[in-house]
């Protein structure tokens, strides 16, 4: 029944736009209102292997959350498809999506432990719902599974009858991971799982999260802008820029000759010991606004330190450069 | 969470907040009134009494007889039961569909929230107690009718908070996270964003059950609803107000001391139902 020769995550071509409010008058007048369209992501191709721990890096407001909530389909795409295990899971809507058998294999741990805590449930409840609602577990039965997830995050038993306000940042980033873990998703995906804790409790994390990776054979999508995360956890990255993937490859290839400006600037804004400020490349000018942006023009131009004439007259798209490396970039870095 | 713990909190709560545990026993006291009232009561509230009109505070009766020569110490303590059972009718009508309208408003937004939150904008617009007249005028005077407008006139405040408060929390981390752990988009609503708004909804449920109480009373004050011999507060102050030019004071006085008793402790109540509700508290 299921394909093993598919990829587990096929994402083709999706998009997602949102209207924006226009400022109009009192008086609607039909004939001049065209509602501004914010083209969060814009015909994004992805897949994830079986297993596979795929980081997807880009700045603040590049379209990665929406692709993140479109993949674990909180949201329905504008355009395009989605595949998992072969099945198309993007025409479900997102509203029925939670009655569907395909959602207990796709979970996610979310960026704030706190914020993503309802502060009246108990770290116990908090894991249960999903066994219960989507593992049909109940009595002696639910109770085992809480306690061996929680041995499995590491977490003291006696911790379970804590509310969120009772726990420490690592605390509830354990019972976040165990929620999105209790029912052994096959694709797990990290939105910035770190990034709320400080510098201690990440690297415990990011070692729990390693080992649960291989312990449960789980896919990762890694969503980060922490590149030394990415680069110590993921098999293969992808760049978005603006609602686009600009360039996608092995982590390694990626982080050692990256052939899109973009994520040359970004690799060269990781903070690192040595001296070497002089090499960092600093972005001019402002992004390009994702509103209705000029769909012939790259979406880099204008920030890009080797646009040309040639930018402005067309978008690149997504070239394979060498094996599984693509960039979408009218002149690209050689190798 | 255990029962021992929560009671724990509760005791907690209460010593650390003198005044709230005084509320707390002030609204224990009434509630024993309403329960056992006609037990308690020294006299038949209902007898008259032609040799013993209008007497003023004395050892057999406390807070005097009135112009039937009634007990109206008694009248005072069987009338608890029909005023809180009216306000608390009333207050819990208002908080189900309050919290229900204005939770969905808040929740799914669009055109519901356009059509809830206009639907409180013309009750608001209303002088709230005139509506609650025009309400019984034309549903009929009864004591139902007291309730039913009483729930009305107190709708938007509840369907304002319930809208408020989910909305700032609709596009919290647990919610979504909630989707995900396969609660449909009713069973956020009901088990994950209700329980969190319940702690400003405790607060509003408290300060609108004196208002409510305050409400029954002075629709009976002026009239309406509860029927003559039936004793009531606002009846009986009501009845009482011609006799406090005349000197007799107590006619009216104590029914009404009691009312703003009454209405004080729910007041204070507030406060302290906020902290026992909410988990942030809990030590």
């Amino acid at each position: 029944m299921i394909d093993d020769t598919q990829p587990l995550l096929q994402v083709e071509q999706v998009r997602k736009l949102f209207p924006l409010k226009t400022a109009g008058s009192l008086v609607p007048l039909r004939a001049a209102r065209r509602t501004a369209l914010l083209h969060a992501v814009d015909g994004v191709d992805l897949s994830i292997g079986r297993g596979e721990s795929v980081g997807l890096v880009g700045e603040s407001g590049c379209g990665k959350s929406t692709l993140v909530r479109l993949i674990t389909r909180t949201l329905d795409p504008t355009e395009g498809s989605i595949r998992f295990r072969g099945e198309d899971i993007g025409g479900i809507p997102a509203s029925r999506f939670a009655r569907v058998p395909q959602r207990k294999l796709i979970q996610m741990v979310f960026q704030d432990p706190t914020d993503s805590l309802n502060p009246r449930y108990t770290a116990r409840d908090t894991i249960a719902e999903p066994l219960r609602l989507l593992g049909n577990l109940s009595g002696t039965a639910l109770s085992d599974r809480i306690e061996a997830i929680a041995a499995l995050v590491q977490m003291p038993r006696e911790l379970l009858g804590r509310f969120p306000h009772q726990l420490s940042g690592g605390q509830k980033a354990r019972v976040g991971i165990a929620r999105a873990v209790a029912l052994e998703p096959s694709l797990l995906i990290l939105d910035e799982p770190t990034a709320a804790l400080d510098v201690s409790v990440q690297a415990v994390i990011l070692h729990l999260l390693a080992d649960l990776r291989e312990k449960l054979g789980m896919s990762y999508l890694f969503v980060s802008h922490d590149l030394n995360i990415v680069r110590l956890l993921c098999d293969r990255v992808m760049v978005m820029y603006l609602g686009r993937i600009v360039e996608s490859g092995p982590a390694r290839q990626v982080f050692e000759a990256p052939r899109h400006p973009y994520t040359r600037a970004l690799l060269s804004a990781i903070p690192g010991l040595g001296g070497e400020a002089s090499r960092r490349i600093r972005l001019e000018g402002d992004p390009t606004s994702p509103v209705d942006p000029d769909p012939g023009r790259c979406r880099f131009h204008g920030r890009c330190p080797k646009g040309q004439d040639a930018c402005t007259r067309s978008s690149p798209s997504l070239v394979q450069m060498a094996p599984g490396h693509a960039v979408a970039c009218h002149f690209p870095e050689s190798a | 969470m255990t029962e021992l713990a929560g009671l724990r909190h509760v005791r907690y709560v209460l010593a650390d907040n003198p005044v709230t545990a005084g509320a707390f026993a002030l609204f224990g006291f009434f509630v024993l009134l309403a329960l056992f009232g006609p037990w308690l009561a020294p006299f038949d509230p209902l007898a008259t009494s032609p040799d013993k009109v209008l007497q003023p505070p004395s050892a057999a009766h406390w807070f005097g007889t009135d112009q039937l020569g009634r007990d109206i110490l008694s009248r005072v303590i069987v009338a608890t039961g029909l005023d809180f059972g009216m306000a608390l009718a009333a207050v819990l009508l208002s908080f189900g569909l309050g919290c229900a309208l204005g939770a969905c408003a808040g929740y799914y937004g669009g055109w519901i929230d356009r059509s809830v939150s206009r639907l409180a904008d013309t009750i608001m617009a209303f002088p709230l107690f005139v509506l609650a007249m025009a309400i019984v005028a034309a549903l009929g005077n009864s004591v139902e009718n007291i309730i039913y407008a009483t729930a009305i006139i107190n709708l938007p405040f509840y369907i304002r908070v319930a809208r408020s408060e989910v909305n700032v929390r609709r596009n919290a981390g647990f919610v979504e996270a909630a989707r995900l752990s396969g609660n449909t988009e009713a069973r956020i609503l009901a088990f994950h964003l209700f329980p969190n708004i319940l702690p400003p909804v405790m607060v509003q449920i408290s300060l609108n059950m004196g208002w409510a109480i305050l409400n029954a009373a002075g629709l009976s004050f002026i009239g309406l609803g509860v029927r003559p011999p039936q004793p009531e507060w606002g009846i009986m102050v009501a009845e009482g107000a011609s006799y406090m030019i005349s000197g007799e004071w107590w006619v009216s006085f104590f029914p009404g001391m009691v009312l703003m008793l009454a209405v004080f402790c729910f007041n204070l109540l507030g406060d302290g139902l906020r902290d026992m509700i909410d988990p942030r508290r809990r030590t």
